[in-house]
């Protein structure tokens, strides 16, 4: 199982036989060229994070007037303007996206689970359709369930509820693939066959002997659809009005909207930006070796 | 064990993968078959107005056969919109897939340095929203706070309006290449390690250079992976929505009508016209099982071709 985590993947640099052929000095060269490249990558994909740490400091009026990359003095004052912008409600968001994403990827998760083991370990009539009708919805455009999913919530009067923005999320067909193709490398047949021998129920056996096995690639699952419902937009969107609700996302842009008729919202923006991307951030520093990333190609090797 | 054991024990059985999967079945006819119906439905009638429209039973849903689509395939907006996602997408995938396969090959090379840090920064924009990402760019985009201008003002070089015209879907497919491409190159450089290490030495002892193992060898064998991530791409581009919206407060050019989700969006919530608005999204999504099943069928039969071989 150890082979799933992709740090291991770490380059093996020198130690394959070929490298070590050579003599001393030249094991110790640098590839130039893909280091270079990837430092550009590097520098390419973090210009927009250094950019907002930067900006985050500047005071709305140094924002117009000095160097993007020079530092401001404005951080604290910013924070704090953005703490009292309409009682704190940008905490709210931030709480309200805790609230979906975590939530929303718990459930997501044991449903995943749930059906992901079943179609993996059993053998039953209609088991590749339900399994292929599930995986066209992986393929099903979110407006075109948006619109009718706000007419139909409208019609149970759940528009503008937590739950609107909850529940169209639960089901996730690609977290349902990645939980069978992972469970049906990592739950041994005989195993769940040898649970049954000693007369343990089939819930029994799922909970007990499968799915501790299972924890790997659930993680996996739940952070996918974290991540997934923490970027979610489309849905809030459309289900949501009241702003005491809204997930960060659909606050910044609000926020946003606001700021392009009053300039001095601008600096909320930013520093609402910088701080909606930090708790994501450090949670993927601390997870990531948790990530069983290759799940997400599907090459798992059992 | 008694046989009528024996049989209750073998139903149980039978019955969990059903018990299983229902919390999933229930999930999806509820949010996934009962929305679709609906919108299908709603596709295939239209609102006819009584008299001046006023009071109940004036405004009545009656069946509107294939008018909604013949409205939306002719719809000049439509069409536009349809056409600036193509052009969008045209840059978006090749480049995005292209920087994400060169990443994958150069952490995958050997005696590289900096890997895991390198590897880290760019599949960190995964984890940024795209709202906020578009924020991002947004701001990196404008004149007054971007350090792009300030260096050309220095320079005394001419300075482009980004977010206007033809740069504008430059300026809106970096949002995307820069937000996707390091988890595609995690996706393929997954499958670069799961490579045999007999593979890589057999070509070093044909004397095969870096370059040559990377064209002739490592790349056809992540042609499945590449496949993958193609796919994942033209969805993700069919359906852009919340980069382009994002970027309306910071610029006139984006039209409401940008994208064709957009129009959707814009049809059903601000028009109020839920039945054109319907049958735009059906076409949308048409068009998505279509490109998708017909590239998944010429991917397979490529790679049956090539396994016949």
């Amino acid at each position: 199982m150890s082979s799933l985590a992709v740090r291991k993947a770490a380059p093996a640099a020198g130690t394959t036989p070929g490298t070590a052929q050579g003599p001393p000095p030249r094991r110790r060269r640098i590839a130039l060229v893909p280091t270079v490249t990837l430092l550009i990558g590097a520098l390419y994909c973090l210009l927009p994070v250094a950019w907002v740490v930067i900006a985050a400091t500047k005071s709305g009026s140094e924002l117009f007037s000095t160097f993007t990359f020079l530092p401001g003095t404005g951080f604290t004052q910013n924070v704090s303007d953005l703490n009292a912008y309409r009682d704190g409600v940008y905490w709210k968001w931030m709480a309200n996206s805790a609230l979906y994403a975590g939530l929303g990827a718990f459930l997501s998760t044991a449903v995943s689970a749930f059906s992901g083991y079943a179609l993996a370990i059993y053998r039953f009539r209609g088991r590749e359709t339900v399994f292929n009708i599930l995986l066209a919805g992986v393929l099903m455009p979110p407006v075109i369930l948006a619109i009718p999913q706000y007419l139909l919530m409208a019609e149970a009067d759940l528009t503008d509820s937590y739950a609107s923005v909850l529940l169209p999320l639960v089901l996730s067909p690609y977290g349902v693939y990645l939980a069978r193709i992972y469970s049906a490398a990592a739950v041994p047949a005989d195993i769940v066959e040898a649970g049954r021998m000693d007369g343990a129920s089939e819930l029994r056996i799922f909970t007990r002997i499968a799915l501790p096995m299972m924890v790997p690639g659930l993680v996996t699952v739940f952070l996918f659809q974290f991540v997934a419902v923490w970027n979610n937009f489309l849905l809030p969107y459309i289900m949501l009005s009241d702003d005491e609700k809204f997930p960060i996302t659909l606050g910044l842009f609000t926020l946003l909207e606001q700021g392009s008729n009053t300039p001095a919202l601008y600096t909320l923006v930013i520093t609402g930006a910088l701080l909606a991307v930090i708790p994501l951030v450090a949670l993927f520093l601390v997870v990531q070796r948790f990530w069983s990333l290759d799940l997400l190609s599907g090459a798992v090797k059992s | 064990m008694t046989s009528a054991r024996r049989n209750r024990k073998a139903y149980g059985v039978k019955g969990a993968p059903y018990a299983f999967l229902l919390p999933a079945t229930i999930l999806f006819a509820l949010f996934f078959a009962l929305p679709i119906g609906y919108a299908i439905w709603l596709s295939l009638h239209k609102v006819q107005v009584k008299g001046l429209g006023l009071g109940s039973g004036a405004r009545k849903e009656v069946w509107a056969g294939l008018e909604n689509y013949a409205d939306a395939l002719t719809d000049s907006e439509l069409l536009a919109g349809a056409l600036r996602v193509l052009g969008y997408g045209a840059v978006v995938v090749p480049v995005m897939l292209g920087l994400a396969l060169l990443f994958a090959l150069m952490l995958d090379a050997d005696r590289v340095r900096l890997a895991p840090v390198t590897r880290l920064a760019i599949f960190l924009p995964y984890a940024i929203p795209g709202v906020v990402a578009a924020m991002l760019w947004g701001f990196l985009y404008l004149p007054d706070v971007s350090p792009f201008y300030f260096v050309l003002d220095r320079l005394g070089l001419p300075q482009p309006d980004l977010l206007d015209g033809g740069p504008l879907y430059l300026a809106l497919s970096n949002i995307a290449v820069w937000g996707g491409t390091g988890f595609n190159m995690i996706v393929i450089y997954t499958s670069l390690r799961a490579i045999p290490a007999e593979v890589h030495e057999a070509a070093k002892l044909d004397g095969a250079t870096p370059l040559q193992t990377a064209l002739r060898i490592k790349i056809p064998m992540v042609v499945p992976s590449l496949v993958l991530t193609f796919f994942f791409s033209i969805i993700a581009t069919l359906q852009v929505f919340s980069e382009p919206t994002t970027l309306r407060p910071l610029t006139n050019s984006v039209s409401t009508t940008w994208s064709p989700l957009m129009k959707v969006y814009q049809d059903a919530f601000r028009k109020g016209d839920i039945h054109s608005a319907a049958a735009t999204a059906v076409i949308i999504a048409l068009v998505t099982l279509v490109l998708s099943f017909g590239f998944l069928r010429a991917a397979n039969s490529r790679t049956r071709q090539e396994a016949a071989r």
